[in-house]
């Protein structure tokens, strides 16, 4: 499967310079932009490891842009995402976020149905790569 | 005001002479200002028809009464102080009217409703009357806590940024079995939409009961966030009869897991207070489908603008609203619409004539409501969509999802790969609206349910002349 969260998923994945405009449409509306890579993929995971701080101040894509490569060395078999965070009043969340690295095989999910009283059912998401310990999931790489 | 004794000589005298015509008056930064189009009957002056409106929604009834002397009566009066011929339409004036904060509940759309718009619109000096729009000061705003949830948080929730959210009503809208109806669900979300939805008229008929709707539509649901591993979501409508009904099925739906429900505008002003009430206590997001409004906010002269609808309803608490689509084949003035959507999502809108605001609104840290297009749209508008209606808005293909040739799964594919095209085109910098048609082209040679959607509907549009249009004058108000 292939895992449809970001902005960008339906389409095909982007090639370095895809990313970098992105990046620079970030830095022209005065957003941070950040790195976070993870190897759980359940959607409620938000929380995903950070490749250091929100860059506050770069304003430069090429800047930004080392920064998803060297990620992309370090954890080349996990989910990493570059993310754009709107600090303005009003906003103060993120305003852009898309996949810019996936693992070679996506397991995808499990749905476990709990069945209870009244037809209801429980539903539980399971990512599979998640029966295996962080770090140890999609291959190579580590945390 | 005129003839201080004459004012309270029993019988009837012009309510303009009462206190209710006061042209020198200053609004004050606490008053609730409204504007009405006001059509007064043969030989009625425009400043007695707007006195007439100031009295018989504040404190006058039809002659004089003397128990008026036991109050500050002039603290309560409304006072209408200007009336501005509406340009290009003969016998119609714009009239404004102050009210003192004080003649409002702290909270309640109801009382300020049941006096802005309540008995006075049956009043037979005037031949027609139209609440065009209102400005509800922030000491009044700051009363009502706003969306359940607001735009913010809900991006937040669903985990979904920087592009339109993705929708589509299930079709048809009455007759499907349960399990059918799960399957269209099911389909639309797999294929790439965030959410599907009820229809106003879908609640628990014979054909299908609500239970039953609400048992498959969330095996859908949950099918399709396995299959693609995104939240998704599916407006459970719990509109029903008695306020019991509704708790229960909204109940329900949280029990399932359920990220939002639905109501309809037929419920009542009352009802969406509590439902409101009810989604921030449960955290499930709250869907306002506008039923109905169209009996009173499309004609100019007569009703209430759907941006006073629209204010109301922000401030009631709901987190979506429906609020026009431009293209699509519902009633809907690209300028009017641009009234709309700033005044449900920006924390201060200024008064501007071209789009149908009257006044500067300002909101304060209220959230924003999440404005919905719905009605007649296909992919292959993607650019004019984006471009009238920006980025915090739910695109709601049904047809243009339901009725793909290749199936609904392969229309929500299109969708939402038009949708990502246009976004990605847009923040590359380019020109999206001009080129917008070979964006979506050239989108469609890696994805063939978006060309078949562009060969099947690309020329489809509904060009029909607006009814409610601005009335502009060339310079904008104060106050």
């Amino acid at each position: 499967m292939r895992l449809m969260q970001g902005t960008f998923s339906a389409l095909p994945d982007f090639t370095d310079d895809e990313i970098k405009a992105q990046i620079q449409y970030a830095i022209d509306n005065g957003w941070a932009l950040g790195v976070e890579f993870t190897d759980d993929p359940h959607p409620r995971n938000v929380l995903w490891e950070m490749w250091g701080l929100p860059m506050f101040d770069t304003r430069d894509a090429a800047g930004a842009m080392t920064e998803v490569t060297a990620c992309r060395d370090a954890y080349p078999n996990h989910y990493i995402r570059v993310t754009a965070y709107d600090a303005s009043l009003g906003r103060q969340t993120t305003a852009l976020s898309f996949i810019v690295n996936r693992p070679q095989h996506e397991p995808g999910f499990r749905l476990d149905r709990q069945e209870t009283a009244d037809r209801q059912i429980r539903y539980t998401l399971h990512s599979y790569a998640a029966d295996r310990p962080s770090g140890d999931r999609y291959g190579n790489g580590s945390v | 005001m005129a003839a201080g004794q004459d004012r309270w000589s029993a019988g009837v005298i012009p309510y303009a002479q009462m206190g209710y015509w006061q042209p020198d008056y200053v609004p004050k930064d606490t008053d609730v200002l409204a504007c009405f189009r006001i059509a007064p009957q043969d030989g009625v002056p425009p400043e007695e028809a707007g006195a007439a409106v100031a009295g018989e929604s504040s404190t006058a009834t039809w002659t004089v009464v003397w128990t008026d002397r036991l109050t500050a009566h002039e603290h309560y009066q409304a006072k209408c102080y200007r009336v501005d011929p509406v340009p290009g339409r003969e016998g119609e004036w714009f009239a404004y009217i102050a009210y003192d904060i004080d003649l409002f509940e702290e909270g309640s759309i109801p009382n300020l409703t049941s006096s802005i718009i309540g008995n006075v619109f049956g009043f037979k000096a005037l031949k027609a009357l139209r609440l065009e729009d209102m400005r509800i000061p922030l000491h009044y705003v700051k009363t009502f806590q706003g969306p359940a949830h607001g735009i913010v948080m809900e991006r937040e929730h669903l985990n979904k940024y920087g592009r339109p959210l993705l929708g589509a009503t299930t079709k048809p809208k009455l007759g499907l079995s349960a399990r059918n109806y799960g399957r269209v669900v099911y389909e639309a979300l797999r294929g790439g939409l965030d959410f599907t939805k009820d229809d106003e008229n879908i609640n628990s008929q014979p054909f299908m009961r609500w239970r039953d709707r609400f048992l498959y539509s969330m095996e859908g649901v949950n099918r399709a966030a396995q299959a693609t591993g995104e939240v998704k979501g599916h407006y459970l409508n719990v509109t029903a009869a008695t306020m019991e009904d509704m708790y229960e099925r909204a109940e329900f739906a949280k029990e399932l897991g359920s990220v939002i429900i639905m109501i309809d505008l037929t419920i009542g002003y009352t009802a969406i207070h509590s439902m409101a009430n009810w989604a921030r206590k449960n955290s499930v997001i709250l869907h306002l489908h506008r039923a109905g409004h169209g009996t009173y906010t499309r004609q100019k002269t007569h009703g209430v603008s759907f941006r006073v609808i629209a204010k109301w309803a922000r401030l009631m608490g709901v987190d979506h609203i429906h609020a026009g689509t431009v293209v699509g084949k519902l009633e809907g003035d690209p300028a009017q619409t641009r009234g709309y959507y700033d005044t449900l999502r920006n924390s201060f809108t200024p008064a501007n004539l071209g789009n149908g605001i009257f006044f500067d609104q300002d909101w304060g840290s209220m959230p924003g409501t999440m404005p919905v297009a719905s009605g007649g749209i296909h992919a292959g508008q993607m650019h004019q969509l984006l471009d009238y209606l920006g980025e915090d808005v739910i695109l709601q293909f049904g047809g243009g999802t339901i009725g793909h040739p290749m199936g609904i799964s392969a229309g929500a594919e299109a969708n939402r790969v038009a949708v990502e095209a246009m976004i990605k085109a847009r923040n590359e910098g380019r020109d999206f609206v001009k080129e917008g048609p070979d964006i979506l082209k050239a989108a469609a040679k890696f994805c063939q349910p978006l060309q078949m959607a562009l060969d099947t509907w690309g020329d489809i549009t509904f060009n029909y002349a607006s009814t409610d249009t601005p009335d502009v004058v060339a310079t904008p108000t104060n106050a």
